[in-house]
């Protein structure tokens, strides 16, 4: 009964959806450049040093394709904890000698199709076999990691010298000015998810789904088959990392991707995604993974010990989060 | 001996004179009736009861004493439990668990577990209910189960009135018969039923007195449960003013020779309605009435296909409709759901957004999407509705009722639609804002559109549609024109079943 005042209030121009992001983003970007001063005064001659930027931007790579697909699937209300496990199984199966002798696009191709596969198979049972997204894809990270160890015998499998110029990506004579070609897939798969989001059919039902699903299913889209194919494209983004993580490795094995569901969820809510789904930006996720990686590079730079560093992080969510708060307890006012 | 006495209840919202100089007076031991229709005021009179809402002007007085009411607990301190229709009980926890549920028998912080359930049991039997097990789950009870446990929640707080909002929509006829069972049991013991209900055979069986009220003022004190006629009581509760001009239908033969959209033959969904037949031709306004859980809503839902049917047919446009949302958009339906902000919007969305929602393809070419395209033709929609404020980048969950059913209905004007259906298009819109709705339902209809209003306010769609079907208990009792048709009869034939039984 408060539409007369609803009425009254002064009239916004510009879209509050889109400026409450903005801030958000800017924030991270103030924590970011935080980190860099902090970076710069305590180790200045390596913090500044393109070797480190490079590292940095190296070690976000991997992770933030992961990110980019759980960006999707958190927003469209859903949540993805197989990512790790996918990535595992990927990078195993792909280097299985069987694999390897297809050669360099068998591997590649082997890795996409399996992480394709798994997010299949995830998105068929929450979408038509009405499992809960936790449950489904716990199951997925349970038993991918569990193929995982079976296929490779709890052993890593190294590249063979027959592809060994896949492994050559990885270094620096394969780098394109100056920039290594995993950063290069990184920013690709970025701004390919940022238009998809943001500029498809598809991007705007994301949002519609995840924002509120019986308004979406009533509205007409197939909240189904959308559902799935987020899951389809998150696995599609650990295919893709499995490739970048044998590249940087040069090798497979079944502890890869460890608690990476973790820290690609951390990035994206830090980024300002809400876990609820209907809200959340590409850029803000990304900016989150970046964050992450400075810390980490950070703390290794000052030889803290990695306890500190998680301890940090965990500050970070907490802090993310409670910011988040104020705005959905704003959105659910009405 | 007068328990509790309400005089000059006043209360006010934004638009809208909720209650008016109510009266209300309740004696010990006996059970009073409050009739009403829909919008009536009933609802905001039990709440201002329950302490839910503080009243504007007035006084509540208990055994003779005034006493302030600012919330829900100054209410049960008082004696007053309150039964909402929604029964707020923990599924996840014993019965005896809810019974004492805020108020446990407790010794040192440690709940004496035994004591609570041999009190529950206690108070179980003085309900007549012995074989439900104190226990057991709540979840797993019925709908009647769970309101026994209600009342000896209510008894365990040592309530002297109890108020029941229509407490037989969730039961089966032997269920109620038993819960009058339990009513007579309470009353014999002084303690006093507020019983809210639609059922004027209910009323006449278990009530002493009754209450109604009409346009938020007392219409009728204390009159005779048992004695009073029909006729008397359903006068009392028609005639609510016009408030809102309507705007003027075209002639009862406009629509004869306009071709059919929608034709429904022997729809049938289990549990929910059963053989409904109907058509609604180009242009048309058709009406539903009938009592909440006549199954009009459902019938919407099933015509929308977001409910299955178990039998009958559906065509549009001549053809046969297929099961499902997406056919049923692609054909050229539309529908305004009842619960607006949980079914149809996005509240932290633009207008804009809300709006092209079914129509994202359109703005596409091979999945890209143009911003442009898309906001400049919600726009030109949102605009021939008046849509207010014009800007709609703005964010939607900040607009008016009014405004935010304005945008859902722009949103299949924007797709294109055939057939609009619209499921209690007011509600939650205030005064002023309806008329305006009422003038763009019509002129929607003018364009060509053929229209389904459900609504629970009589006046609605009597004065909106061109023809009225009458549902009652999943059946349809009558069709006719809007125009042979006045709110007297249509109230007789809602409740008549109950009278005559």
């Amino acid at each position: 009964m408060t539409e007369q005042a609803a009425e009254q209030a002064p009239a916004r121009a510009v879209s509050e959806r889109r400026r409450i992001s903005e801030i958000r983003n800017l924030g991270l970007v103030g924590v970011l450049v935080l980190l860099v001063v902090i970076g710069a005064l305590t180790e200045p001659g390596q913090f500044l040093s393109t070797g480190t930027l490079v590292l940095l931007l190296t070690q976000a790579s991997v992770i933030g394709v992961i990110t980019v697909g759980m960006t999707f699937v958190i927003i469209g209300g859903g949540i993805d904890l197989s990512v790790g496990a996918v990535v595992a199984l990927a990078t195993v199966w792909a280097t299985t000698k069987a694999t390897q002798s297809f050669g360099i696009g068998g591997i590649v191709f082997c890795a996409v199709a399996v992480g394709v596969g798994a997010g299949l198979v995830t998105g068929l049972l929450i979408a038509y076999g009405r499992l809960v997204a936790f449950i489904a894809t716990l199951a997925m990270l349970a038993s991918a990691r569990g193929l995982a160890i079976q296929l490779s015998q709890g052993r890593t499998q190294t590249v063979s010298t027959k592809n060994q110029a896949l492994v050559d990506l990885g270094y620096q004579d394969s780098y394109v000015l100056g920039i290594p070609p995993l950063v290069l897939i990184f920013a690709a798969v970025a701004v390919l998810g940022w238009i998809v989001l943001n500029r498809t059919t598809f991007g705007r039902r994301t949002y519609a789904i995840g924002g509120n699903l019986e308004a979406a299913r009533l509205a007409g889209i197939n909240v189904r088959l959308h559902t799935c194919l987020l899951y389809v494209l998150s696995g599609l983004c650990c295919g893709i990392a499995s490739v970048m993580l044998i590249i940087l490795t040069s090798s497979g094995t079944s502890g890869n991707g460890n608690l990476y569901e973790l820290d690609a969820i951390a990035a994206v809510i830090i980024g300002g995604t809400l876990l609820s789904g209907g809200r959340g930006t590409l850029v803000g996720s990304v900016l989150g993974v970046l964050v992450f990686t400075t810390i980490s590079v950070l703390f290794t730079l000052n030889n803290l010990p990695t306890a500190v560093q998680q301890l940090a992080k965990g500050v970070l969510i907490v802090l993310a989060v409670l910011i988040q708060r104020r705005y959905s307890t704003e959105r659910n006012s009405r | 001996m007068t328990l509790v006495e309400m005089t000059g209840i006043g209360k006010e919202f934004p638009g809208v004179r909720a209650l008016d100089d109510v009266e209300l007076s309740v004696e010990a031991g006996e059970v009073h009736c409050l009739l009403g229709q829909n919008g009536a005021g009933k609802s905001t009179l039990i709440k201002v009861l329950a302490g839910a809402h503080r009243p504007d002007t007035g006084e509540i007085r208990i055994d003779g004493t005034p006493v302030p009411l600012p919330n829900p607990t100054a209410a049960i301190r008082h004696g007053i439990a309150t039964l909402y229709q929604e029964l707020d009980l923990v599924d996840g926890l014993s019965v005896a668990e809810n019974i004492f549920l805020g108020h446990e028998q407790a010794r040192g912080g440690f709940v004496r577990r035994a004591t609570m359930r041999a009190e529950a049991r206690k108070l179980l039997e003085r309900l007549g209910h012995r074989e439900i097990r104190v226990e057991r789950e709540v979840g797993t009870l019925s709908a009647a189960g769970k309101q026994i446990v209600s009342l000896a929640r209510a008894l365990s707080l040592d309530a002297r009135l109890i108020v029941l909002d229509e407490p037989s929509a969730v039961l089966a006829a032997d269920e109620v018969a038993n819960l009058f069972r339990v009513i007579r049991g309470l009353t014999a013991r002084g303690v006093a039923v507020l019983y809210i209900s639609h059922r004027l055979a209910e009323i006449r069986e278990i009530g002493d007195r009754v209450s109604v009220l009409k346009d938020g003022r007392t219409v009728a004190a204390g009159l005779p449960a048992r004695t009073t006629p029909t006729g008397d009581l359903v006068a009392r509760m028609t005639g609510r003013r016009i408030e809102f001009p309507f705007p003027p239908r075209p002639a009862p033969d406009a629509h004869d020779g306009k071709q059919e959209i929608l034709g429904v033959t022997g729809l049938t969904c289990d549990g929910a309605f059963e053989d409904v037949t109907f058509s609604v031709r180009e242009g048309e306004i058709l009406g539903l009435a009938g009592l909440v859980g006549s199954g009009r809503s459902e019938v919407l839902e099933t015509v929308y296909g977001a409910r299955k049917a178990t039998a009958g047919e559906i065509r549009l446009a001549g053809k046969p409709l297929k099961t499902g949302v997406g056919p049923a958009v692609r054909g050229g339906l539309g529908l305004a759901p009842e619960e607006r902000k949980s079914q149809a919007l996005l509240l932290h969305e633009s207008v804009a957004r809300n709006v092209s929602l079914p129509s994202l393809r359109r703005y596409a070419r091979f999945g890209w999407f143009s911003a442009k395209a898309e906001t400049d033709a919600v726009r030109t929609h949102t605009e021939a509705l008046d849509l207010r404020p014009a800007d709609v980048r703005r964010v939607v969950g900040k607009l008016s009722g009014g405004n935010q059913q304005k945008a859902v209905v722009a949103r299949w004007l924007l797709k294109g639609c055939r057939v609009l259906l619209l499921d209690e298009p007011t509600r939650g819109v205030d005064v002023g804002a309806r008329a305006e709705l009422y003038r763009v339902i019509r002129e929607l209809a003018d364009s060509g559109v053929a229209i389904l209003l459900v609504s629970s306010e009589l006046p609605e769609v009597l004065g909106l549609a061109d023809r009225v079907l009458v549902l009652r208990e999943g059946h349809v009792v009558t069709e006719a024109d809007a125009r042979e048709l006045d709110e007297r009869r249509v109230l007789d034939l809602i409740l008549e079943e109950h009278v005559h039984d």
